[in-house]
């Protein structure tokens, strides 16, 4: 798994693709950072916070994720990591924790800007975790479902695809409710699933073991299907 | 040291092996033969676990690849028709990652530069992939394939795409490598196996068409005594004259070769050795012999006659 980590990590900063996919999360953020606490004064980084939730997420992880397996097919490389030694969940853990890294090397420009603010006034540090960790689990999650898409195909294109279409999904479930109005039983559906009502919680420094488990077990799921659906081409 | 027991594999309705049985001894270099898309590849990627069987069962170096996976695909090394390159990395990185990847326990740079001398890639050794000749992409990935001393080599069709000093110079490897590893190689190139394997099996359309020495199977095709000469002279006439020679079967006009000179492929009758009546009665006409030869009992007319008839019939039907 190390080694898998390391190659992948060593190949996304030798492609363009790790300093993009930064250097958008960087511009948003700054650019945010600037205008909302620099220009108005905000004291607090929710804004920052939201543009990241809100867009920069949803445009870069895809990107990040479509290669990383759908490239390894592609070359044909994937023959040498399966006839390896190494179980299929080592191999896939291995590039899982290698894009997690990019993004979240990404995402800690946020602490700069907070500690920044700190030289001046108090940043809301219970927030900032709350938005941070909120921000992490969220990544994780995307990230794994771009890893699990970039397993179903050999074009990067529609793997990035799909996994932006996951997204949508997912950041549409809650006007399900308007559609289905009075029924309980999509109600109950749309608030498990419902990302950004999890997410808000987080934002207001609301840390629930129920949101944590949410994220970290759509994480786990992806990386499990993505294992199945390797293990599942050696037999088809 | 690699048993396989009726294995076979098939995607969806077609059927790319079946019910292949047959097994490897230690120090063995075996050539598995036959014409592209009979199944060689799926094969070996069965052998090496990439693939899994739909039926059957394989043990290499004593692991069942499917119950114990990774002990068996530790004592393999597998250089896949593609070789698996990474071409965004130096040829040291990647064969660096590779020990990583195999958890290999020996001395690092030692081993390296070891299997770097043995497969003369040194001067690359900091180059990247991409910007590699096919030539030394192929040695990369055969340098992969030796890290860990695996003690079984698979080499799916390693010296395709080689110009031919190049591939005298990784068959001498092969062959060298013979004597301390197990090894299996594909190829659709005849001589190629003849010069390097101890022994072959040839397949054909997922099946084993043939196994045995090459000498073995070249036995098979002993009884084949053809003569091809050329003689100078007019054709119709020399035609005329071989045809009533006695003790043959029948002639072949091959055309002509240079001027006034034609080529003939004769027959003989079983048994017959015509060729001491051949120029007792050309020395009578007149006709210059210029060149008599017989045929060598070949393994490429074997494997034609295994192989390509089947196929060519196949593919008359399906068009």
């Amino acid at each position: 798994m190390s080694a898998i980590f390391k190659r992948e990590l060593r190949s996304l900063f030798s492609s363009p693709l790790a300093y993009l996919v930064l250097a958008v999360l960087f511009a948003i953020s700054g650019y945010y950072f600037y205008l909302a606490n620099m220009e108005f004064g905000y004291r607090s980084l929710n804004y920052v916070f939201s543009a990241l939730y809100s867009y920069a997420c949803f445009l870069v992880l895809p990107i990040l994720t479509m290669r990383l397996f759908s490239e390894e097919k592609r070359q044909k490389t994937d023959q040498a990591l399966f006839t390896a030694p190494v179980s299929l969940t080592g191999i896939v853990m291995g590039k899982f924790f290698a894009a997690f890294l990019v993004f979240l090397i990404g995402i800690s420009i946020t602490l700069v800007f907070a500690v920044v603010i700190a030289f001046m006034t108090n940043p809301g540090w219970l927030s900032v975790f709350g938005n941070y960790i909120g921000l992490m689990l969220y990544g994780g999650m995307l990230v794994a479902a771009g890893l699990f898409f970039s397993c179903l195909t050999e074009s990067q294109l529609i793997a990035a695809l799909c996994t932006f279409a996951f997204e949508l999904v997912l950041s549409s479930v809650n006007y399900l409710t308007t559609v289905f109005a009075d029924n309980k039983f999509v109600e109950t559906v749309v608030n498990f699933l419902s990302v950004s009502d999890r997410y808000s919680h987080f934002t207001a420094g609301a840390i629930h073991y129920g949101d944590i488990v949410f994220f970290l077990s759509m994480t786990a799921l992806f990386i499990f299907l993505a294992v199945r659906v390797l293990d599942r081409k050696r037999w088809a | 040291m690699i048993e396989v027991e009726h294995l076979s594999k098939s995607y969806g309705q077609h059927v790319a092996v079946r019910d292949l049985t047959f097994s490897v001894a230690e120090g063995e270099i075996l050539g598995f033969l036959g014409p592209n898309g009979a199944g060689k590849s799926t094969t070996m990627n069965m052998l090496t676990g990439y693939l899994s069987a739909t039926a059957g069962k394989i043990t290499v170096n004593g692991f069942d690849v499917l119950a114990e996976p990774n002990a068996a695909k530790a004592s393999i090394g597998y250089l896949p028709e593609m070789p698996p390159l990474y071409p965004d990395m130096t040829v040291k990185e990647y064969l660096n990652f590779m020990y990583d990847l195999k958890r290999c326990q020996l001395p690092r740079q030692k081993h390296l530069a070891e299997i770097c001398h043995l497969v003369k890639i040194e001067d690359v050794a900091e180059r990247l992939i991409k910007n590699l000749s096919k030539g030394y992409r192929q040695r990369v990935g055969l340098a992969q394939a030796l890290i860990g001393n695996p003690p079984v080599l698979i080499l799916d069709e390693p010296t395709v795409g080689l110009d031919p000093n190049q591939i005298i110079e990784i068959r001498t490897l092969i062959k060298s490598l013979g004597k301390h590893h197990t090894v299996i190689l594909s190829s659709h190139i005849l001589p190629e196996v003849e010069a390097v394997c101890d022994r072959l099996i040839i397949v054909a359309d997922g099946q084993i068409v043939a196994d045995g020495t090459p000498a073995e199977l070249a036995k098979a095709q002993a009884n084949d005594t053809r003569l091809t000469v050329e003689i100078e002279g007019d054709e119709s006439e020399i035609s005329a004259l071989l045809n009533a020679l006695p003790g043959v079967k029948s002639v072949v006009a091959l055309g002509k070769k240079e001027a006034g000179a034609y080529a003939f492929r004769i027959q003989p009758n079983a048994g017959a050795d015509i060729r001491r009546a051949l120029f007792t009665r050309l020395a009578e006409a007149g006709m210059v012999l210029l060149s008599s030869r017989s045929n060598e009992p070949s393994l490429e007319e074997l494997f034609i006659s295994l192989t390509h008839g089947d196929n060519a019939q196949k593919e008359g039907e399906d068009a």
